[in-house]
């Protein structure tokens, strides 16, 4: 086996500064809006007393969810010791630390007092899980830094090991408690589920790893490197892999829920007569982020084809991003159930019905810039740092 | 001279620095002091676990079409002085302005039977939103309103998403005035605090009582929960009442009669 050289990401003028341009742009554009947002107040949102978190959430918990998974190829290499996945190990960590720094950016933007930051860090409840969050993100960045300079410095290779599981078994506990957030709101009939914890983790693992195929593809484009067939099949059948499961936690999901007869009224909202969230559900989020995949990453029709991998792992974020939308918005729409066998005949503040959204532009740029942020912080990182193999040819034959 | 001078000098020494610690004492200490003295008895004491507050509608006498407390509160909260936002329509209005306190009709899906009551914070004795707040500014005061710090709210909301209730409010836009008793600003969560001002202040009622009362209904009753002789404790024992939402065990400070 060749020996392997890292060096920086460094491709021609126009392709490089053009995209970092282009995203930078598209970062100003996030900003402008998120100013406009809290100049105004949150009046010139789509978000209200009904609906009390918006698309910014579903933008900022998606790329939460989408970091942690990110790390999963890493954590192959260390921990469970692929090693066709350790050369891709420490742009899989700057990765997770991109999508995290994203999420968190649209997060903080989308407070009712962004200027309160301090507060957040110094006054804590421990019981809220926002709270322990609060460090596990931070937890995140400080392992993920150390299990990156160990995996790069060769002096801090003794670490290499141990930062690896560290990393690995915080991951988890990041998602958990991602999950959790929604876990634990036991008044909302959508979200009452120990289930979404676990559900997040599988939802991470496919999320992340596709997030992780399309930037690496685009890095090695970038870059005029070559990345080999057979990683990259390795890649695709795991992404399948994680697809499958998260269609299979879905389906328990939904099933528990109709067996309970208190859950019917949410479960019809969501699969049936939701309108828009059931077009999304069904539509986006099994057949888009779901079934086509499936069918692309599997199909041997497409078993040699890097632009059905590429589509597959874009439809697999497209229909996540459904996916957690359907989640966070329409577990919201479906109005809670206070008074149970009476039907709400009048209220000023829409108890008893469908809680309407449409989110504006504004939610939308901020949300977008979220995800610009990520990609920025991976290009100049892979720009600055030596995260990618000089080649990924594949292995010869019985090498690996 | 300087060996006599020496030993006056060392003494004036030692008794200007003690003099100073003094007076740097005093002057550490007498704010302190003045502040307690001069608030002796009043917000200083801080709210007793000895009382819980709570209140009791019945909803028998809730009228239809009556929005007696909810103007009340409007107005007692400053509410009311919230401008609309200039381009805002009246459905969006509706979703974001703070309403503490609402009027809901119910109708009996078997048995058809209305009934109307007022909806606000229930005051629970386990509040899912004190739990989930991440800075602790959603808190429980130790007589049991349930209230924001609004100094420390960094308007994560999701105290809203917690809250069983949906009493919360998010305050959507800029305020331009506000009553001193009832502070609110731009990005932050406020609800019912069961006029914790009047309260504090030694009354007895809260507002919404107050205009149901004028208006003849007596549909609403506040009072000390943990006094056996209280208005409020003696109507608890007689008449059968509930909770909204019993199943979640929160044990709220709000109950209702006929619901």
């Amino acid at each position: 086996m060749k020996k392997l050289n890292y060096s920086e990401l460094w491709c021609s003028s126009p392709r490089y500064w053009g995209g970092l341009a282009a995203l930078t742009f598209i970062i100003l554009l996030g900003m402008t809006a998120a100013f406009y947002m809290e100049h105004n107040g949150h009046w010139v949102t789509g978000m209200s007393n009904q609906i009390v978190w918006g698309l910014p959430h579903v933008f900022a918990i998606f790329l939460i969810v989408a970091a942690s998974g990110a790390l999963n190829v890493a954590s192959i290499g260390s921990v469970f010791g692929g090693p066709m996945y350790k050369p891709l190990g420490r742009f899989s960590g700057l990765l997770a630390i991109g999508l995290l720094a994203g999420g968190l950016v649209i997060l903080l933007l989308d407070l009712g007092r962004p200027d309160r930051l301090i507060v957040a860090v110094t006054h804590y409840n421990f019981k809220s899980i926002f709270a322990w969050n609060i460090f596990l993100y931070t937890g995140f960045f400080i392992i993920v830094g150390i299990y990156l300079w160990a995996m790069i410095d060769r002096k801090a290779n003794r670490f290499y090991q141990l930062t690896g599981f560290a990393a690995f078994f915080w991951r988890l506990a990041l998602t958990t408690g991602t999950g959790s957030i929604f876990g634990f709101l036991v008044a909302r009939e959508a979200y009452d589920a120990a289930i979404m914890a676990p559900m997040f983790i599988i939802m991470s693992f496919s999320y992340g790893l596709a997030f992780f195929i399309i930037t690496l593809m685009s890095a090695y484009w970038w870059a005029s490197r070559e990345l080999g067939s057979h990683r990259l099949e390795k890649l695709k059948n795991l992404l399948g892999v994680f697809v499958g499961a998260v269609l299979y936690f879905s389906l328990v999901y939904h099933l528990t829920n109709l067996y309970i007869t208190q859950h019917h009224g949410v479960e019809q909202f969501i699969l049936v007569d939701g309108g828009i969230y059931s077009v999304m559900f069904w539509l986006g989020q099994v057949t888009i982020g779901g079934i086509i995949p499936l069918f692309m990453l599997y199909s041997p029709a497409f078993s040699d084809n890097r632009f059905a991998t590429a589509i597959a792992s874009i439809m697999v974020l497209i229909g996540g991003f459904i996916q957690i939308y359907v989640i966070v918005i329409g577990g919201q729409a479906y109005p809670m159930s206070l008074f149970p066998g009476k039907e709400v005949l009048a209220s000023s503040f829409y108890d008893g019905v469908v809680a309407s959204y449409t989110p504006t532009l504004a939610e939308g740029l901020l949300g977008v810039a979220g995800i610009a942020i990520a990609m920025t912080l991976v290009a100049v990182g892979a720009r600055m740092l030596k995260v990618l193999p000089d080649s990924l040819e594949d292995p010869q034959e019985g090498a690996a | 001279m300087t060996g006599n001078n020496k030993q006056p000098k060392e003494i004036q020494r030692r008794e200007f620095i003690s003099k100073t610690i003094l007076a740097a004492g005093t002057a550490l200490a007498a704010p302190g002091i003045l502040l307690t003295v001069a608030n002796a008895k009043s917000e200083s004491e801080g709210a007793s676990s000895n009382v819980r507050w709570g209140m009791l509608v019945d909803s028998n006498k809730c009228v239809e079409n009556c929005t007696a407390c909810v103007d009340a509160c409007n107005e007692e909260n400053g509410i009311n002085l919230l401008q609309r936002p200039s381009g805002q329509d009246d459905g969006m209005w509706n979703a974001q302005r703070p309403q503490w306190i609402r009027k809901v009709k119910l109708q009996d899906r078997q048995t058809g039977e209305i009934t109307n009551l007022p909806l606000m914070c229930q005051h629970c004795e386990s509040p899912p939103c004190v739990d989930v707040c991440p800075t602790g500014a959603s808190f429980k005061r130790a007589d049991g309103i349930v209230m924001v710090d609004r100094h420390i709210c960094i308007g994560c909301r999701y105290c809203m998403m917690a809250c069983p209730y949906k009493a919360r409010s998010f305050l959507h836009q800029n305020v331009a005035e506000q009553r001193v008793h009832t502070p609110r600003g731009k990005g932050c969560v406020e609800s019912c605090n069961l006029c914790v001002h009047r309260i504090d202040a030694g009354a007895t009622t809260t507002a919404c009582q107050d205009a149901c009362n004028k208006d003849g209904h007596q549909a609403i009753l506040f009072g000390d929960l943990k006094d056996p002789d209280s208005e409020l404790s003696q109507m608890l024992r007689q008449k059968s009442s509930g909770q909204i939402r019993a199943d979640l065990e929160l044990n709220t400070g709000v109950r209702y009669t006929s619901l």
